[in-house]
């Protein structure tokens, strides 16, 4: 069974985020790593594997497009246990929005071969769309079960149970599919030594787009279907009345804050 | 006028409210078309639900061979009614759904997409969206430059318009693809209605934190006495206090109340990503040092325990 799991590179959400002149995410000026997220993602992909009646029969990809940072975030995955690794790296891939991401991804998905479960997380942290897995799915022709809170399989057979606002359900698919995990699916593992020094010998492989065969003018931010015209920071916010309370003062204060504002 | 589809988010032909706020964008934008896809024997009082909110044409797809088959074969009922109607823009809602129908219909149409919008305006007669990005810290207007213009918008954008359209139904038999039905829904279990308003269209959501220790039922008390919304932090619902659903945040649903209140929640950023841009903040905790005091309009220092029971009392008897 071959899995790909797709992680993305992405800057630290605790650090400050940040847009570039030309309303792109700031990359560069801002410390990146592997999507938190993705983490859990990793980890399903390593369980299913582990899960599997013959787990070394099984090869877990970690794939990302990126820049050359990504290759950070790749090499986590193989701390974590992946087998190989995927790093497609072009400049003229800076600025793609989602729908050109999702068409490298299936290109390289495409490229690493017969691929029976691509596995995602449920959001990359800096874009935040939770599209690109319905986009890979779409352009790959295959099933999609996204935002998996718990994942079954046997065989070529998946189940997976999903918190909806309406109902809470099981989704059944065959694979080949496209899996979305979210972060109910269980902490992700930290590396292990072994595994950090397990990770060195192990493949990762770097392509450009003439590698994939696909056109350096489909991607980029002048092919982007969509332009941002303008970035704003949201002005801080003004310094609240803060108050402590003593014997029921608290209470007081807080409703009489309430009918001033109108809310009661 | 240029048509704009509106897909139709329906609960078995009960229309949701965000569906009226897109037919109100949806006539900024040109002439409104909703598009329902669902049971024959429901579609009757969704085509009137919707014609009373300004949709002047209803395309109604029967679901009888889809149902329970997820995204896919939505996205391919879309893709046919947009290959006849030529519309000038696609809008959905944007939950978790409709961001996957628009992920898909986005790649068959060969158009741009746009999640998340929290407003959409007109500008040369195209739409122009404004979303809210890295936790709520920026806003961006964005355009879409190629194909059919797809958005996601996210609740409360607009302020429905009931104001009667004409209605005309036309209904459409769509091809659906085998490979449309290859995930499928095999069993599903209804939540129970807490009775209280939804979550991501609620006006105000009181919210419980670790700080609860387990008790949600003042948070509840004081959401009642406001007719609010119960939400929590992911710390709350890990502890299986509260289902996920409940949950605020990075990985749970972003809101954008008119008044959030916060107790017992210390303010992490991935938990900020969900209400920050709610119009007024208040906060309850005992640690002044607590992260989320930076963001409140008015704070209390106190335990929750007493401030929350003795604050819905005062607010009860305030209405008589
Ligand atoms: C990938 C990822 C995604 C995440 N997504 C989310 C998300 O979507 N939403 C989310 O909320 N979190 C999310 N988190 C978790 C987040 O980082 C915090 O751990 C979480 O928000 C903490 O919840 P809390 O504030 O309830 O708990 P704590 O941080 O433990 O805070 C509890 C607070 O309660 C106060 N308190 C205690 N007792 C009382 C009392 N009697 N009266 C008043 N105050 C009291 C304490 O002073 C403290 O400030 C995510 C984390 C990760 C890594
Ligand atoms: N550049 C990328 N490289 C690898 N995987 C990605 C990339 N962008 C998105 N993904 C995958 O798609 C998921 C959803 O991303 P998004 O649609 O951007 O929220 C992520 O959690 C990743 O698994």
């Amino acid at each position: 069974m071959n899995i790909v799991v797709c992680v993305k590179f992405v800057p630290d959400s605790t650090a400050d985020q940040a847009f570039e002149s030309d309303n792109t995410v700031d990359r560069v000026g801002v410390p990146g790593l592997l999507s938190e997220l993705d983490e859990y993602a990793v980890e399903q992909a390593l369980q299913l594997k582990e899960k599997n009646e013959a787990p070394d029969s099984v090869t877990v990809t970690a794939l990302s497009v990126g820049p050359e940072g990504a290759a950070d975030a790749i090499r986590k995955a193989l701390q974590m246990g992946a087998d190989a690794g995927v790093h497609v790296v072009d400049d003229a891939i800076a600025g793609s929005d989602a729908l050109a991401t999702s068409k490298v991804l299936a290109a390289a998905i495409k490229k690493v071969g017969d691929v029976d479960v691509i596995v995602c997380g449920m959001a990359s942290t800096d874009g935040g769309m939770s599209v690109v897995p319905a986009m890979l799915a779409e352009r790959l022709d295959l099933p999609q079960v996204t935002f998996a809170s718990v994942i079954e399989s046997q065989g070529n057979q998946f189940r997976i149970k999903r918190d909806g606002d309406i109902a809470t359900e099981v989704i059944g698919a065959v694979a080949p599919l496209v899996l979305s995990v979210t972060d109910q699916t269980g902490e992700a593992r930290y590396p292990s030594f072994k595994g950090i020094m397990a990770a060195k010998k192990k493949p990762l492989e770097s392509y450009s787009l003439a590698d994939l065969g696909v056109d350096a003018g489909e991607v980029g931010l002048s092919a982007a279907w969509t332009a941002v015209d303008s970035t704003e920071a949201r002005p801080p916010r003004t310094a609240g009345t803060i108050v402590t309370d003593e014997d029921g003062s608290g209470a007081k204060a807080l409703t009489e804050f309430l009918a001033s504002k109108k809310f009661i | 006028m240029t048509e704009i589809l509106v897909l139709v988010d329906h609960l078995e032909g009960a229309v949701r409210k965000p569906t009226y706020e897109l037919l109100a964008i949806a006539k900024r934008l040109g002439t409104p078309s909703a598009v329902f896809i669902g049971g024959a024997d429901k579609a009757d009082a969704a085509v009137a639900a919707v014609t009373k909110f300004g949709a002047e044409k209803v395309y109604v797809v029967d679901d009888a061979e889809i149902k329970g088959y997820l995204v896919a074969p939505k996205a391919e009922a879309l893709q046919q009614i947009a290959a006849q109607a030529s519309p000038g823009a696609i809008l959905i809602s944007s939950s978790a759904e409709g961001k996957e129908i628009a992920g898909r219909l986005a790649v068959k149409l060969d158009s741009g997409l746009i999640t998340d919008a929290v407003d959409v305006q007109v500008d040369g007669g195209s739409p122009v969206t404004t979303q809210s990005v890295f936790a709520g810290n920026f806003t961006v207007q964005a355009k879409v430059t190629q194909g059919t213009p797809i958005i996601t918008v996210k609740p409360n954008a607009a302020a429905p318009e009931e104001v009667a359209g004409a209605g005309t139904v036309e209904n459409v038999t769509v091809t659906i693809s085998d490979s449309a039905k290859k995930a499928q829904v095999v069993a599903s279990q209804p939540r129970q209605s807490s009775g209280r308003p939804e979550l991501t269209e609620a006006a105000i959501v009181v919210s419980g934190g670790r700080g609860t220790g387990g008790d949600f039922s003042e948070v509840e008390g004081l959401a009642d006495s406001l007719g609010a919304a119960v939400g929590a932090s992911r710390a709350a619902v890990d502890s299986g206090w509260v289902p996920h659903t409940f949950q605020i945040g990075q990985t749970g649903k972003t809101v954008s109340p008119q008044l959030y209140i916060a107790a017992g929640i210390s303010g992490a950023i991935q938990h900020r990503a969900g209400m920050q841009t709610s119009k007024t903040i208040i906060a309850i905790n005992k640690d002044e040092e607590a992260p989320i005091f930076e963001l409140v309009d008015f704070g209390v220092v106190g335990d929750l325990k007493s401030v929350l029971p003795a604050a819905s009392s005062a607010i009860t008897a305030s209405k008589g």
